[in-house]
């Protein structure tokens, strides 16, 4: 790759040629705000948070969507661009619930953080402001459009990264919307529920129902883990408060990128669950029995012998799971080989 | 791809000019407002079961061409009246008195901008700009074109309707 | 009877022609002259606007007569006058050859070049068009000239974009033919959104031909073989002159595959916009041909190099490639010798608004504002006082009468605040007010901002709503720093030119006429007598005889008195409407 030479604040940088001057100033390690940035999505330069200053440029250009060229400066935080940044959190800020008390994404907000930071205390207009439905309709997240801020990442998301295609921006202007054709519920369109939209989501207008009310981003632990449901190898974090799971933020570094489906973002709640088995089951008379383990195991150990003996090993068949990792894997068929079987298969290949 | 719409067999609504019109259209790029474009022309606004299937034929996400269709003002989700009265909004018009002609129009009709009659026989809508500025005020009223207006000629052009 | 059969009619049958009534004036002509043995012709738009419907006599010695405001029942009387007894009908007179009519200035300070066919030849007819050397541009560039002599030639005339910002054409020619690309789209940007411009309109009704001979000439520069011509749905006669036009040209070789017998082909297509002014934004009007939402997209990458479906693209609009055909006629250094050092040419502007003459007018660039609304015009109706004038629609400003010596060209038109644009001249008289104006546009532009970026979306809004609450007579101390702080910051910060054009008409009026926005702030004032929450109507006593006029059409009943004895208007009851004011006969009714 071939490399320019750039200043950003004074700093002098040699950065690769096709980057944007967001990518530049994020690899020198300065922080540029941005609603409607996601590396992994087209660049829409909509929400304009990311104005900077570039010399020589008549307006000020957005550094998500701007390509570093030689020779360039740029300044990231000048009074010109501050004022615009501030404008624009005040534009948002004016038809923008004011409930940060108990907003869910409190802490954990975009919105909060960049008013925190550019001194925004309230907004100079008044005027009409969205009064859209709170739509609580389907059973994963509750969607509050009038916190939304028309960043469009979940858009993309869902039709760049998931392909479900489920919504997109509706009418224009002061009147655009996110939503589902013909504005269905959720549940009726082509939604698949992965819940990336609601991951990415930088403001309080998609928020997962399942942890309610049960922490704020700074009282949670967060545990890294591997998803059981499938072979993928998905990756997140659990937050954990008080020996319960009470949420879980997708692992944007991990191998999956974030990607997660219905079940690795939003099935979880079995962990807790009071039906869930805590030993084994054994069934006599008709009647399942709790058990111990060695029960359990002694009981199969002698059917395995007493069906190899009257039939013969090939009577025995084993099943693996998709869940398990490929060394259990290895050591299931292992384990049926020394049974005398080659009777091995694995529900992923039905 | 061809002529699927048997598989709405329960559903009443006449699919052939849909299948028509993806027909004509059928491998060109960019598609999908030409299409939109001839459904509106055939069944006067786009019904939704239009939409669905013409997105499934396609191949965009029902939500993209309902994106499209909210998105331009030629659109119409709703049967709309008989004649389209489309009253001219332009910087020419409203210097020389437009908004006296929508007040006639509304008092004439007894519906606002954006609404129908209730026989079905007027729609009254806005239009940023017919391009007919040296006689304004103007209106249109399907694709005719009326200009130099007075409140006082409102009526009069109503009766030929 | 012989001579009457070496007579011409023409009749300017373009859509402000017909709203006026001119096809029924054709329709009436067509038998009245066949007992003559003359068919009428059909044109385009001559530009009068004032005068519609139009229909020129031209006589067997060539010399022109034309007549205006010839409604259908006046048809006879031009053919059994004139065409029959051989006498002008004078009365009709709207311009004539050999004769002086009080519009000679509105002709004679033009400087026709686009249009100087406009209004003469038959825009459905390929052979009109051929009969005053069309496609002769086309043959000279493709037969006799390489594709970099093309475009040198283009950047020789010094042709800037006449849709906008007023971008060097040959440059963006050059960008377009260096990109890469195995496929290349030429596109026309006809999708003339400005409310008060119809330029466009008027080429596309009146010379098709034009148009699609400068596309190809552009195609052949650049190395396109695929063409869109993006027409707004509004313009129904436009698409379908558009649809002869091609098709003729197909027919004859100038477009299509192995054009002139050569190599090149260039496929030319019609797509019709469906009612979003941002698709005059360049890259929203691509998106709108993908058949996306009109959504303009960050630039970089600009259509030279990324365009339609990522391919190099050039985009410019109708009056730009129309005045291609002209440079290759008349050689680049002729055409470049009309204008002024950095505006090279002639520029076609919309006259509306409180003028005498609307219209059509082609005028050299560096003319002053004066000449064309006072000497082209005729000036302001009903003799008013010149206020105003509104130049490059809801993107460009407003220039007050200390401007209207200015130069008309792209760089001084910028320095006032205001802009080329596609040429549109809205004019304004002491009875418009500024106020009101700049909330008209912003509700325009408002009601068109796509909504993709937070500063137009919701800045536009917030700016709208300011405006209306300072003419509903609501306006507070600081409104007038609140809309200058967030005008700027719209214009820096928005996404496309559109967006970040949007605070002009407000920046621009404050610039200007700052006291009236004072005036409806702090004193509750609307000079201009258009807030109707600041005005009030009066019956001045001594002037009121008692008429009942004013009492009979007030909608509220709000006027009250014994006839023969002086009227009184309930403050309270009225709404304001002004019909009082209006059909008052003597002048008893005042505006306070």
């Amino acid at each position: 790759m071939s490399k320019v030479n750039i200043t950003i604040n004074g700093l002098a940088l040699q950065v690769d040629a096709n980057m944007t001057v967001l990518e530049a100033a994020q690899s020198a390690g300065i922080d540029i705000p941005t609603f409607c940035h996601d590396p992994e999505l087209t660049k829409a330069g909509a929400c304009r948070m990311c104005v900077v200053e570039v010399a020589g440029a008549r307006n000020l250009p957005a550094a998500c969507t701007t390509p570093v060229a030689e020779g360039m400066v740029v300044e990231t935080e000048t009074e010109r661009v501050q004022k615009a940044r501030k404008t624009i959190l005040e534009l948002i800020w004016a038809d923008h619930p004011h409930d940060c008390l108990t907003c869910e994404k409190t802490g954990s907000c975009k919105l909060q953080d960049y008013s925190y930071r550019y001194d925004v205390k309230g907004s100079p207009y008044q005027g009409e402001v969205r009064e859209i439905p709170f739509d609580d309709t389907n059973p994963f997240f509750f969607r509050d459009l009038n916190k939304c801020i028309l960043c469009g990442k979940c858009v993309r998301k869902c039709h760049e990264i998931n392909g479900a295609g489920a919504i997109d921006f509706m009418n224009r202007g002061f009147g655009t919307k996110v939503t589902t054709a013909f504005d269905d519920p959720i549940e009726e369109s082509s939604c698949v529920f992965c819940g990336m939209c609601v991951d990415i989501c930088p403001v309080g207008a998609l928020t997962p129902k399942q942890g309610l009310n049960q922490g704020r981003p700074w009282e949670v632990d967060k545990v890294l883990t591997t998803c059981p449901y499938c072979g993928s190898g998905c990756t997140f974090y659990l937050h954990v408060r008080n020996d319960k799971i009470v949420g879980i933020t997708p692992n944007f570094a991990g191998p999956m990128k974030g990607h997660l489906c219905v079940k690795g973002r939003f099935g979880w709640d079995f962990v807790d669950s009071p039906d869930r088995l805590q030993t084994p089951l054994i069934k006599k008379d008709g009647e399942f029995v709790e058990a111990t383990w060695d029960e359990a195991l002694e009981l199969i150990a002698t059917k395995f012998k007493e069906v190899g003996a009257q039939y013969g090993a090939d009577a025995i068949a084993g099943l693996s799971s998709a869940r398990t990792t490929n060394e259990e894997n290895y050591l299931f068929q292992k384990l049926l080989r020394s049974l005398g079987t080659n009777n091995v298969d694995h529900c992923a290949r039905l | 791809m061809k002529a699927t719409h048997q598989c709405h067999a329960a559903d009443p609504f006449d699919y052939a000019p849909v299948d028509e019109i993806l027909e004509r259209y059928q491998g060109q790029k960019g598609a999908t407002i030409p299409v939109l474009q001839a459904i509106q022309e055939v069944y006067g606004y786009l019904p939704r079961q239009a939409m669905e299937y013409a997105a499934k034929q396609l191949r965009i996400p029902f939500s993209r061409i309902y994106g499209v269709a909210t998105f331009y003002a030629q659109f119409h989700l709703t049967p709309r009246g008989e004649n389209i009265i489309r009253v001219c909004q332009g910087t020419a018009c409203h210097v020389r008195g437009a908004a006296k002609i929508v007040d006639a129009l509304k008092e004439q009709l007894g519906i606002e901008v954006g609404e129908t009659t209730e026989d079905l026989k007027f729609t009254l809508e806005s239009v940023a700009c017919i391009g007919a500025c040296g006689l304004a005020p103007v209106i249109m009223i399907n694709n005719d074109t009326f200009g130099r207006l007075t409140p006082e000629k409102i009526k009069e052009i109503l009766k030929n309707y | 009877m012989m001579e009457a059969q070496s007579y011409r009619v023409r009749v300017g049958l373009a859509t402000c022609g017909i709203a006026a009534g001119a096809d029924k004036t054709y329709d009436q002509l067509v038998p009245l002259l066949a007992e003559h043995g003359i068919v009428p012709e059909r044109t385009g738009c001559l530009g009068m606007c004032f005068s519609e419907p139009l229909v020129e006599v031209i006589t067997p010695t060539g010399d022109s007569y034309l007549y205006g405001g010839v409604t259908a029942d006046k048809a006879a009387a031009i053919v059994e006058q004139h065409i029959v007894g051989g006498k002008p009908v004078e009365e009709l007179l709207a311009l004539a050859s050999s004769a002086a009519t009080e519009n000679d200035h509105f002709m004679s300070k033009q400087h026709r070049v686009l249009l100087e066919h406009v209004g003469v030849i038959d825009p459905e007819s390929i052979d009109s068009y051929l009969a005053f050397n069309g496609y002769k541009a086309l043959i000279k560039a493709v037969n006799e000239m390489t594709q970099q002599e093309v475009i040198k030639e283009v950047q020789k005339s010094g042709l800037r974009g006449r849709g906008g910002a007023g971008f060097p054409t040959g440059m963006k020619w050059n960008f377009t033919y260096q990109a890469k690309g195995d496929k290349k789209y030429v596109v026309c940007n006809a999708d003339e959104g400005d409310p008060g411009a119809f330029m466009d309109r008027s080429i596309l009704e009146g010379n098709p031909h034009a148009l699609i001979e400068g596309m190809t000439i552009a195609a052949y520069a650049v190395g396109a073989d695929e063409g869109y011509i993006y027409v707004r749905a509004e313009y129904p006669l436009a698409i379908k002159r558009l649809r002869i036009a091609i098709k003729e040209a197909n027919n004859h070789g100038y477009l299509g595959n192995k054009i002139l017998g050569t190599n090149f082909n260039f496929n030319l297509k019609i797509k019709e916009g469906a009612g979003a002014f941002v698709c005059g934004e360049e890259t929203a009007l691509l998106a709108s041909i993908e058949g996306l939402r009109g959504i303009p997209r960050p630039r970089p990458p600009f259509p030279a190099t990324s365009g339609l479906w990522g391919k190099p693209t050039l985009l410019n609009n109708v009056e730009t490639y129309a005045n291609v055909p002209a440079i290759f006629r008349l050689g680049a250094a002729e055409y470049s010798k009309v204008g002024t050092e950095s505006s090279k040419g002639t520029k076609v502007f919309a006259l509306t608004g409180k003028i005498k003459k609307t219209g059509l007018a082609e005028v050299p660039m560096g003319i002053t504002m004066r000449e064309i609304i006072y000497d082209i015009g005729g000036g302001i109706q009903d003799d008013k006082e010149f206020k105003a004038v509104q130049i490059g629609g809801p993107s460009g400003g407003c220039l007050p009468a200390e401007q209207l010596d200015l130069s008309v060209d792209y760089d001084s038109l910028t320095a006032a605040g205001a802009m080329m644009g596609s040429g549109g001249l809205v004019v304004m008289d002491e009875t418009t007010c500024m106020v009101d104006l700049a909330k008209f546009f912003l509700t325009f532009t408002q009601s068109e901002s796509c909504g993709k970026c937070t500063p137009c979306r919701e800045g536009t809004k917030r700016m709208l709503e300011i405006l209306e609450r300072i003419t509903e007579g609501k306006g507070q101390p600081g409104d007038i720093e609140t809309l200058e702080e967030l005008g700027s910051a719209i214009r820096d910060s928005a996404l496309c030119g559109l967006g970040q054009t949007a605070p002009n008409p407000v920046l621009s009026t404050l610039r200007y006429f700052r006291h009236e926005y004072e005036e409806h702030i702090n004193e509750g004032k609307c000079r201009a007598g258009v807030c109707s929450n600041l005005i009030s109507y009066f019956i001045i006593k001594d002037k009121c005889v008692g008429c009942t006029v004013c009492a009979k059409n007030c909608p509220v009943n709000a006027i009250s008195g014994e006839r023969k004895q002086p009227h009184e208007i309930d403050q309270s009851i009225c709404i304001k409407c002004g019909v009082c004011y209006e059909k008052c006969k003597f002048d008893a009714i005042i505006l306070k």
